[in-house]
């Protein structure tokens, strides 16, 4: 740490206008140039393929559920907290449901109908918000470490899908595919393919729900009391209660909402793979993490951004896609570049904080 | 003094005795470890038989579930002594010994295998292959350590890095290849992972007892200990005081980085071949609940490392007990998160201070009605 007081000192007037660039926000629109390069090289030097919308639609569908998971992340990560359970709850979902929906193929001798897509989507979030509570209540009012609790809840989580079922299957139900199949054309983004028909892009569901509870989770944090307390708490606790804040219930509610959304990135999830497998979404907490952190969010709490986490989504799967097609097909490159990212972003907001910590003294 | 305070609070004698014992850190994992003695003596006390078996050369060996909850237990308990250390000086925990213990058996099957991946002889010596693979967890453990001791990353952030890539690097150092050293390749490769010929207790157990009896021969001789919770406890005071904060935890990484060597160098020797997608799987989670065990507190700070070996102990003797009562391998997790819940709970501060208020209510309004 350096003591360079006196350069600092003109500096604190500064501060006092409400600067139009934060840190929250530079740590955004960095997000954002990231992305936005990152997808021009690729239209540029990997060509067609990704000048298509659809390609860009893909991502969407394919990482629906990880921007749904990344949201409920971020929301626990500005309260200072982490949930390192998502991943496993996801895959817990999708194998509840699975097995729900296909019960008279797995068991024939107890049920005789198929069960119903609306009724797996309540057991989706009945889960969620079952990890939610009691994660919640134990890291909240009990005062225990958030992430051994959820490492407890990723373990159990974990344990349980084998238990409900232990293998990888399709779900067979009718009902199901059909809602699985249902796709929303984007109108007047579609191509023409190489027989010259007229293909029209689309998106799944899921990307719809994904979408809407990105807005409806940026109008939260940023318009309402609750939202605000997130951040409140997350920047400081004491002040926070000094202020008036409930600091157990905010961060109660916090975990909560993020068990209900993993509930529903575990069925937006389930909508797109259409099957159940213990090992389904492994390792997802962990992307999800990392999408928050390349989206801005301090994992120190207090800072983040939902648009922020929805970009960090869309980088860290681009970066992937990048990586698979420019013939680096080994393994081991896909990490390794998305762990080097990782690292650069870290850096970048290591600086940032450093540079905020001189300019307060 | 004994007599005067007796005089002051006479009626607190026997608890003060009670809770004296039971606000000792070391108690949290003694008394999980005896729970779980007990259970199995009570449900199947054939879980403490121990036999000499022979094995295919014609030695006798010891077999049985408490000589494989000691041999399984050595890996956790070497990783638990570096995990406390880090836990204590950084405040975080390193969720990428799993990956890094990936690499470090690459690495030793890099250099005793070469390019060849089923090698007739071994292309140099055990020991140059160990130290080699110390000197490159060092190195990772540097790279965890440098970022958050220097850039003030979170350390859970920081090592996600190494996490993510590290199994991945693993891979890339022998190019993906199964590495495989067979018995009529070198036989003493096996003797660290499993029995030297006529030593009847599993080498790992001694692996185990030399870094233990390492370790507290640092903390003894060095300031470890006392700069590394001060550090922990608040780095701008011990700055003050002259101790260097980033020095400090660069170093406690570091030694965790020796401790993923040693661990990851008995992983392959147990089974002289590498699998880079499995090895050493969820490990970091057994650590991290092993000090979480023992009772030091995740945030940084004061630690107890006998607690914390403890902890690995009884991680290890409830996946042993869980296997032996026929559970699958991939539902243990289940029993063991609600296993850990239910200790966490027990032994969370909050609780812990709502059952003494309890009790003194409950003394309070014993003692109130012997006045009335």
């Amino acid at each position: 740490m350096l003591f360079t007081m006196n350069t600092n000192a003109p500096q604190v007037p500064k501060l006092k206008k409400r600067a139009g660039l934060t840190d929250t926000n530079l740590l955004l629109i960095i997000t954002i140039a990231v992305f936005v390069v990152m997808y021009t090289c690729a239209v540029a030097f990997l060509g067609e393929g990704f000048a298509k919308p659809q390609q860009f639609f893909n991502i969407l569908n394919e990482n629906a559920y990880m921007i749904i998971l990344s949201c409920g992340m971020t929301l626990v990560m500005i309260t200072g907290g982490i949930d390192i359970s998502v991943g496993q709850v996801t895959s817990l979902v999708a194998m509840c449901c699975a097995v729900y929906l296909d019960r008279n193929v797995l068991y024939p001798d107890k049920f005789s109908e198929p069960g119903a897509p609306f009724v797996a989507m309540l057991i989706a979030l009945g889960i969620g918000l079952g990890f939610g509570l009691v994660q919640g209540f134990l890291v909240a009012y009990l005062e225990i470490q958030p992430f051994i609790v959820t490492l407890a809840g990723l373990f159990f989580a974990k344990g349980m899908t084998t238990i409900v079922y232990a293998k990888q299957f399709n779900v067979a139900n009718e009902a199901f595919k059909n809602v699985k199949e249902t796709r929303i054309e984007v109108p007047g983004l579609g191509s023409t393919n190489r027989l010259g028909n007229y293909v029209p892009a689309y998106v799944e569901i899921g990307v719809i729900v994904a979408i809407l509870i990105v807005v409806l989770l940026f109008a939260l944090l940023r318009w309402t009391k609750t939202g605000r307390s997130f951040y409140a708490v997350g920047g400081n606790n004491q002040s926070a209660n000094m202020l008036g804040i409930n600091v157990k219930r905010t961060k109660f509610i916090a975990h909560v909402m993020c068990g209900l959304l993993a509930g529903i990135g575990g069925y937006v999830f389930f909508m797109h793979v259409g099957s159940g497998s213990p090992s389904h979404a492994s390792g997802a907490e962990m992307n999800a993490i990392a999408s928050s952190i390349v989206g801005g969010t301090m994992l120190t709490g207090g800072v983040g951004n939902i648009a922020g986490t929805f970009f960090g989504v869309l980088s860290m799967s681009t970066i992937k896609i990048i990586v698979a097609s420019l013939g680096l097909d080994e393994a081991w490159w896909t990490n390794i570049t998305v762990a080097a990212m990782l690292c650069i972003f870290l850096l970048v907001q290591s600086i940032i904080l450093s540079r905020k910590n001189k300019a307060k003294k | 003094m004994a007599t005067s305070q007796n005089l002051l609070q006479p009626k607190q004698t026997t608890g003060g005795i009670v809770t004296k014992i039971f606000s000792k850190q070391i108690v949290i994992p003694l008394i999980a470890l005896m729970a779980l003695v007990l259970f199995n003596l009570i449900a199947d006390p054939s879980f403490f038989h121990i036999t000499l078996k022979e094995t295919n050369d014609g030695y006798n060996v010891l077999a049985g579930n408490i000589i494989s909850v000691i041999d399984y237990g050595s890996e956790l308990a070497i990783l638990a002594i570096g995990m406390t250390l880090v836990t204590s000086s950084s405040g975080g925990q390193d969720i990428s010994v799993g990956a890094t213990i990936a690499i470090a058996g690459s690495v030793v099957m890099r250099v005793l295998c070469g390019e060849n991946s089923a090698p007739t002889e071994l292309q140099s010596s055990i020991i140059v292959a160990f130290i080699v693979a110390v000197i490159v967890s060092m190195l990772f453990g540097a790279f965890n350590g440098v970022l958050v001791a220097y850039f003030k990353i979170q350390p859970m952030v920081a090592t996600l890095i190494m996490f993510t890539a590290g199994r991945s690097i693993a891979g890339w150092i022998n190019e993906n290849k199964i590495m495989n050293i067979s018995p009529e390749c070198s036989r003493e490769f096996a003797y660290f992972g499993n029995n030297i010929p006529g030593i009847p207790v599993p080498t790992p157990v001694f692996i185990a007892a030399a870094c233990m009896i390492i370790i507290a021969l640092v903390l003894k001789f060095t300031n470890l200990r006392l700069y590394s919770q001060s550090v922990g406890i608040n780095p701008n005071s011990s700055k003050l005081n002259g101790i260097n904060p980033q020095t400090v935890k660069l170093i406690t990484y570091v030694i965790l980085g020796v401790c993923v060597a040693v661990a990851g160098f008995i992983k392959v020797s147990r089974l002289s071949t590498i699998n880079y997608s499995t090895i050493g799987k969820d490990i970091e989670m057994d650590v991290i609940l092993a000090v979480a065990l023992g009772g030091n507190p995740l945030g940084g700070g004061k630690f107890n490392i006998t607690a914390s070996i403890i902890g690995a102990y009884v991680i290890q003797m409830l996946t042993t007990t869980l296997t032996k009562y026929d559970v699958k391998s991939t539902e243990i997790p289940a029993y063991k998160a609600i296993v850990v819940i239910i200790l966490v709970v027990v032994s969370a501060p909050v609780v812990r201070q709502k059952m003494t208020q309890l009790k003194k209510k409950l003394t309070a309004s014993k003692v109130g009605k012997e006045v009335s």
